[in-house]
């Protein structure tokens, strides 16, 4: 059980390599910077693969089955240190405790294998990638950090040590994007995305504290069990309160309608940054935690079905940003933020498994479409703009024919990882009762198809089609060094395999990924039927009731949708030449103009929120409430630091002339001067002149030889 | 004649008190160092004169005795005089016992 016991090593390697670059990064030569933070997380990645296998051995015994395995550090804050004394909500006192403590289950084993796996493919591209730029050791250190808050937020058995991750990541996301700093965009994109994190941070603590305060524990295991405990009805305010609030918090690090904004400008940072925290890790931390909270939402239907709503929303949305856009990073981020509102969209039909399947696919192929973009835009020495592009396919043939497979699987085609995750999410929204759920599966269904055709237009313009770049751009093209391209090929295969992992019953399979997270996410539905509570939950798993007819109608109308839009657009861009034109501009203008300009939102924003702009002589700015708080800010709250600072140096002035004139002048000059006009009467005898002395003397003794003849 | 003069104790006691305090005085007054020091022995002299008159008087010879060793005690001294006056005078270039007045206030 060596890894299962030691499993706070993972995230303690990277932060070693973060830590070592911090102090001798300056010094040391590339290769030594490659060796260290590449090679820890190679080792965490080998001993993610270790703990997650002891793992199935010791959670298949039966006095610990499907148990979670739980290792504590420290007692961080708690009632043992002395803190947290306080009366949860019915008056009982809390046993609080958070620690410095790990939990390994089924759901964040999954996450550990690809976040480790996959960040270990992403430092290993980075060597190349990087290898001619500047700051080689900063930007490993800040990948490093990003991994120890990364894994730290996905180990955390308990919502503060998750949320000191959530917030690591957060800065990592900043430091990365901001990355070029010489660039003004580039560090505006990393304030926009650290502030617009923080409004979902807000969300996410004041979730914490009414799950603190109505569980009075925020320990997973305590948060599970209690809720599973059938003390709380189904629809509980407090809950629904607390699940929306975690789900604000969901929303900002995930991207969703109305945070989602960040993620388009986050493209400024490096790409291997952004395949990595833009695409398959720190965006799906919203979804491990809305997952991990499971037990809470299923008792608080209106809030799932606001996670839903949102989440398929924000998946339509996003897209249809997508269809228009011209650089080739933008396409892919309104893409994430897509494929985020599905996975976020099967978490609020009450399908945990299906969401965590598509993360599991979803992180592989959208890592790979960043990284073959990467190579793209290596090739084309910087350029990102695609109507720059053409014709690259034949000269980057291995980029080519692995982004190839990506497409492939992010449209859904059979039999490639997107298919069966799409799939899966799609079914479980029509199956579920109640006509918002249809609705939804409308949404998907739409999706789906407009991903279909984004995807392969930026494949049709990018590789085929007539070259459209300039003469000395087209001699630079040349394959990606080995360093880049092997990752390329490892996240290929498994955008091919990892879906087979869920291949469904109804095909035959097994559906291994389902099972596998059963401890996590089937006892609750056991738990309510058991409780004899008819909802809609426990309605939707009535697995005999399913059709398996119906599912095959729904997968070949899923794999229709994306022919057609691969259809559409093998037919507009297929041979795109230099003045090619967009078919949506050419149908409908107006629409054309509003999608390429994303809706409006970033100056809806602008105005309502930051207010830079004025109307007439009024500056706008959420009513005036920037302008106000500004003034308290810089007139009262500054006014009072000044003030302080005023009055030491008062203090400092007074105490100085104390010390002059008091202390030295009467205390330590005093005796002096008195020492001094004391002994003017001693000194006047003191003239020198030694017959004077000789003198003094002759006259002593000859009173002395007087005093005794005469006595 | 019976005028004639006997030469009794108290001439040699009141010649030896003379030449003391000629010596004193000379101590005292003078400018010269060199006389200074010469006065030093006529005191020590002016002693030795009395002690020898003692002895006369008392007739044993112990006044002798310590009047030899007065002699002896005035030729080092004079040495050391003389040695500290070499070196007043290499300091100061003169022998005016007025300059010998550093250790003022």
């Amino acid at each position: 059980m060596f890894f299962l016991s030691h499993i706070w090593l993972i995230p303690l390697l990277p932060a070693f390599g973060a830590a070592v670059m911090f102090f001798f990064g300056r010094k040391l030569q590339k290769a030594t910077v490659s060796a260290v933070c590449v090679g820890t997380i190679v080792l965490a990645f080998l001993m993610a693969c270790g703990a997650v296998w002891q793992y199935s051995a010791w959670s298949s015994t039966p006095e610990n089955f499907h148990k979670p395995y739980e290792t504590i550090l420290y007692t961080w804050l708690g009632t043992d240190t002395g803190h947290a004394n306080y009366a949860m909500h019915g008056g009982t006192p809390a046993a609080f405790h958070a620690d410095a403590g790990f939990l390994l289950d089924p759901l964040s084993g999954i996450w550990l294998l690809f976040v480790t796996g996959v960040g270990m493919l992403i430092h290993i591209y980075s060597t190349g990638y990087m290898a001619h730029e500047g700051g080689y050791y900063r930007f490993f250190g800040y990948l490093n950090l990003f991994m120890f808050s990364m894994l730290t937020l996905i180990l955390a058995n308990n919502y503060v040590l998750m949320f000191v991750g959530w917030e690591g990541v957060g800065l990592c996301s900043y430091l990365l994007i901001g990355f070029y700093f010489h660039r003004k965009s580039a560090t505006d994109a990393g304030n926009k995305a650290f502030i617009v994190n923080r409004i979902g941070d807000a969300g996410f603590l004041l979730g914490m504290f009414f799950i603190a305060w109505i569980f009075g524990s925020l320990r997973f295991t305590d948060v599970t069990s209690l809720a599973h405990s059938g003390r709380f009805a189904i629809g509980d305010p407090l809950i629904t309160a607390a699940t929306l609030l975690l789900f604000v918090g969901a929303c900002g690090k995930s991207a969703q309608l109305p945070l989602y904004v960040w993620l388009p400008d986050a493209m400024e940072g490096p790409t291997p940054v952004s395949a990595l925290i833009h695409a398959a890790t720190m965006v799906t931390a919203g979804v491990y935690m809305v997952a991990r909270s499971n037990a809470l939402f299923v008792l608080a239907p209106k809030s799932m079905l606001v996670v839903a709503i949102v989440g398929a929303l924000t998946a339509l949305f996003a897209a249809s940003i997508g269809l228009v856009q011209n650089d080739i990073k933008r396409v892919l981020a309104y893409s994430t933020v897509s494929q985020l509102g599905y996975m976020f969209l099967a978490l609020g039909v009450g399908a945990f498994a299906a969401g965590v399947f598509h993360v599991f696919t979803h992180a592989f192929f959208k890592a790979l479409l960043f990284l073959g973009a990467g190579s793209v835009i290596h090739a084309m020495s910087g350029e990102q703009d695609m109507r720059n592009m053409g014709d690259l396919g034949h000269r980057i043939p291995i980029t080519h024919r692995t982004m190839f497979i990506a497409t492939l699987a992010i449209a859904g085609i059979f039999p490639f990882a997107g298919f069966f995750s799409k799939d899966a999410i799609l079914w479980e929204a029509w199956s579920r009762e109640g006509g918002a759920y249809r609705f939804l599966w409308y949404v998907g269904y739409g999706t789906a198809l407009m991903t279909a055709f984004y995807m392969f237009r930026l494949m049709y313009l990018t590789f085929h089609g007539h070259p459209r770049m300039s003469h000395e751009a087209e001699h630079h093209i040349h394959e990606s060094p080995v360093s880049m391209t092997a990752p390329l090929v490892a996240l290929a295969l498994c955008a091919i395999v990892a879906g087979w992992l869920g291949w469904p019953h109804s095909l035959g399979g097994s559906d291994r990924f389902t099972k596998f997270l059963e401890p996590v996410f089937a006892t609750e539905a056991q738990v309510l039927e058991q409780q004899g509570r008819a909802g809609q939950v426990a309605a939707g798993q009535k697995e005999e009731e399913r059709n398996t007819g119906t599912e095959w109608l729904l997968m070949g109308l899923s794999l229709a949708a994306a022919g057609i839009g691969w259809g559409m657009a093998w037919r507009s861009y297929r041979h795109a030449d230099k003045g090619y034109t967009e078919p949506i501009a050419v149908a409908a203008p107006p629409v054309y103009n509003v999608l390429l300009n994303k809706y409006y939102v970033d100056e809806g924003y602008d105005y309502v929120f930051t207010g830079r702009r004025k109307v007439g002589d009024v500056r706008l700015g959420v009513l005036g409430l920037g302008v106000a708080s500004s003034w308290f800010d810089v007139h009262i709250v500054d006014g009072a630091v000044n003030a302080a600072g005023w009055i030491t140096r008062l203090a400092a002035t007074v105490s100085s002339w104390w010390d002059k004139w008091i202390i030295d002048g009467i205390g330590v000059n005093g005796p002096a001067i008195l020492a001094r006009a004391l002994s003017y009467p001693a000194r006047a005898f003191e003239w020198g002149l030694v017959q004077w002395y000789a003198l003094v003397m002759t006259a002593g003794l000859v009173g002395f030889v007087f005093y005794y003849v005469y006595h | 004649m019976e005028s004639m003069l006997h030469i009794t104790t108290l001439h040699y006691l009141v010649l030896g008190a003379a030449l003391f305090i000629l010596g004193v005085v000379g101590v005292l007054t003078r400018r010269n160092v060199v006389i200074v020091l010469m006065s030093i022995e006529l005191i020590l002299n002016a002693v030795n004169l009395n002690l020898v008159a003692f002895s006369h008087f008392w007739g044993g010879l112990h006044g002798q005795v310590f009047a030899i060793f007065i002699i002896t005690d005035a030729a080092a001294e004079a040495a050391v005089g003389l040695g500290i006056l070499i070196a007043f005078f290499r300091n100061k270039e003169t022998v005016n016992i007025d300059e010998v007045n550093l250790m003022k206030w």
